[in-house]
């Protein structure tokens, strides 16, 4: 049983404010990720991990290739799908937690938390309880919650991301260097979150520099640098 | 969100005599979706919110309306009296400059009642008490209702334009750069009311902005417009994260980050 399947993903990005150089980035990209499985991409810098993790999201498009997501039963190719298709698999199917939290004003760290749920019809209040359960288990002080998180330090506004993240249950979730600004125990407490995530049986794919996180969360690394582009090797 | 568009747009082209203003602008909107059309300043795009609002006879194409009784209509093909009845009920037309949208010299309270008063209501106490509510969903303070919008500051105008449009529970609203010529406090004041009656109320909405910050706030989908054509159009963080085409990539490195 698969819960997320990746085919023969290939980009290049063209620059047209550079004379039209062509980037190429990876090519024939195939790995599977099965229900409970936490599969980390590995390789350096710039071999096309945060690529990857785009493409699978739907943010950045591809060239070639289809990145299929069980939902209601059948897998969907996201890459080839309408922007209305792609929304209804973020709502349903594949949730992100991305490396850094885009704020919008004035909205409060708890309401950034609970908002996923609220989005799907959970009742407000029931909804912050349950961010404010998150935050509480990130350590991010009682005090912030009501503030918006704009000004927060880099630490902490990773918290309310990862508690925006996790607050949901899709079964496919995206993790993009989720600890990278975190200290020991906050790092700790994502490893046990990740955990719970793989009991509740959801497939992760994610990207984590961190050696003892990445041994930690892993069952699985699929190594980048194999989905080079020949023309660029 | 439903599974019948709420407006379907075949190769709406509109010229100013031998000018084009926009050419074969194609797309479908489903309720509770938010479209943003993004281009610089005599791209087109405000052309083409004048004439998918009914402000602009289009010189060919159409735009069909799926109406309140699920009939199916070309919305330049409706009578003067339909027309009218649709851009005062089922539809809002926020403008950029509230004095456009706004009677300056009603109070705030009659601005936000007599759209009410447009679809039959005649209740007074009924049509104080919903403006009474509407002013404070915008966050404007009660005393102020008997007060003329020329009193107000700019974003104070902005939410009262905003009230009145929203007042006949409208299912698709249209807005012109709502944030345009607004402080910056302000303008994220304003954007976060409308991210958050948008989706409470489950809106339809085609807002047209230069600014990508914006878009990128408000909206699922975009449309980018360069020279009177659609030159790019996706789900909003595709096309920002991933622009391919030249324009696209120009207006995109061009944003300012702080």
């Amino acid at each position: 049983m698969t819960a997320l399947r990746v085919r023969n993903l290939a980009k290049t990005f063209t620059m047209h404010l550079r004379g039209g150089i062509s980037l190429p980035v990876v090519e024939n990209v195939t790995f599977d990720v099965a229900p409970g499985e936490c599969v980390v991409l590995g390789g350096p810098s710039g071999a096309g991990k945060s690529s990857i993790l785009k493409m699978v999201y739907g943010n950045y498009g591809v060239d070639r290739g289809a990145v299929e997501i069980a939902h209601e039963g059948a897998m969907v190719d996201l890459a080839s799908a309408d922007p209305r298709t792609v929304l209804t698999l973020r709502r349903d199917a594949i949730g992100y937690v991305s490396q850094f939290l885009r704020t919008v004003p004035r909205v409060t760290a708890l309401d950034v938390v609970a908002e996923p749920l609220v989005v799907r019809g959970v009742d407000k209040v029931e909804a912050q309880g349950r961010a404010g359960e998150m935050l509480h288990r990130l350590n991010l002080p009682e005090r912030l919650w009501g503030l918006p998180p704009a000004t927060f330090s880099g630490g902490e506004q990773q918290r309310v991301n990862i508690a925006r993240g996790f607050i949901t249950h899709h079964p496919v979730l995206l993790l993009d260097e989720p600890t990278a600004s975190l200290d020991a125990v906050n790092r700790a407490v994502v490893v046990d979150m990740i955990a719970d995530k793989k009991r509740a049986g959801v497939a992760m794919l994610g990207i984590f520099h961190d050696e003892e996180v990445r041994q930690a969360v892993a069952d699985r690394i699929v190594d980048v640098t194999g989905f080079a582009p020949r023309a660029a090797a | 969100m439903s599974d019948e568009p709420l407006l379907r747009v075949n190769n709406l082209t509109k010229y100013y005599g031998a000018r084009l203003g926009c050419a074969d602008v194609s797309f479908e909107l489903y309720p509770g979706e938010v479209l943003a059309i993004v281009g610089e300043s005599g791209s087109g795009k405000t052309t083409l919110l004048n004439t998918l609002s009914a402000n602009l006879e289009p010189s060919s194409g159409e735009a069909l309306y799926r109406m309140r009784d699920e009939t199916w209509r070309d919305i330049y093909a409706l009578s003067e009296a339909e027309r009218r009845f649709l851009t005062r009920t089922d539809w809002g037309f926020v403008h950029q400059n509230p004095a456009d949208g706004l009677r300056m010299s009603v109070s705030a309270g009659a601005n936000v009642g007599e759209r009410l008063m447009a679809v039959g209501d005649r209740h007074y106490g009924r049509i104080r008490d919903t403006a009474l509510d509407w002013l404070g969903r915008v966050e404007i303070a009660a005393d102020r209702i008997d007060d003329q919008p020329r009193s107000f500051s700019g974003g104070m105008r902005q939410r009262l334009q905003i009230a009145r449009n929203l007042v006949t529970g409208p299912r698709l609203v249209f807005m012109d750069e709502p944030t345009g010529g607004l402080d910056v406090s302000v303008q994220a004041r304003l954007l976060d009311l409308v991210r958050q009656l948008v989706s409470e109320l489950g809106l339809s909405a085609i807002v047209v902005t230069h600014d990508l910050a914006v878009a990128r706030l408000l909206s699922h989908r975009m449309m980018v417009m360069k020279g009177g054509h659609v030159i790019e159009a996706g789900l909003t963080d595709r096309v920002l994260d991933d622009p391919r085409e030249p324009y696209t990539q120009l207006l995109v490195s061009s944003i300012l980050q702080v």
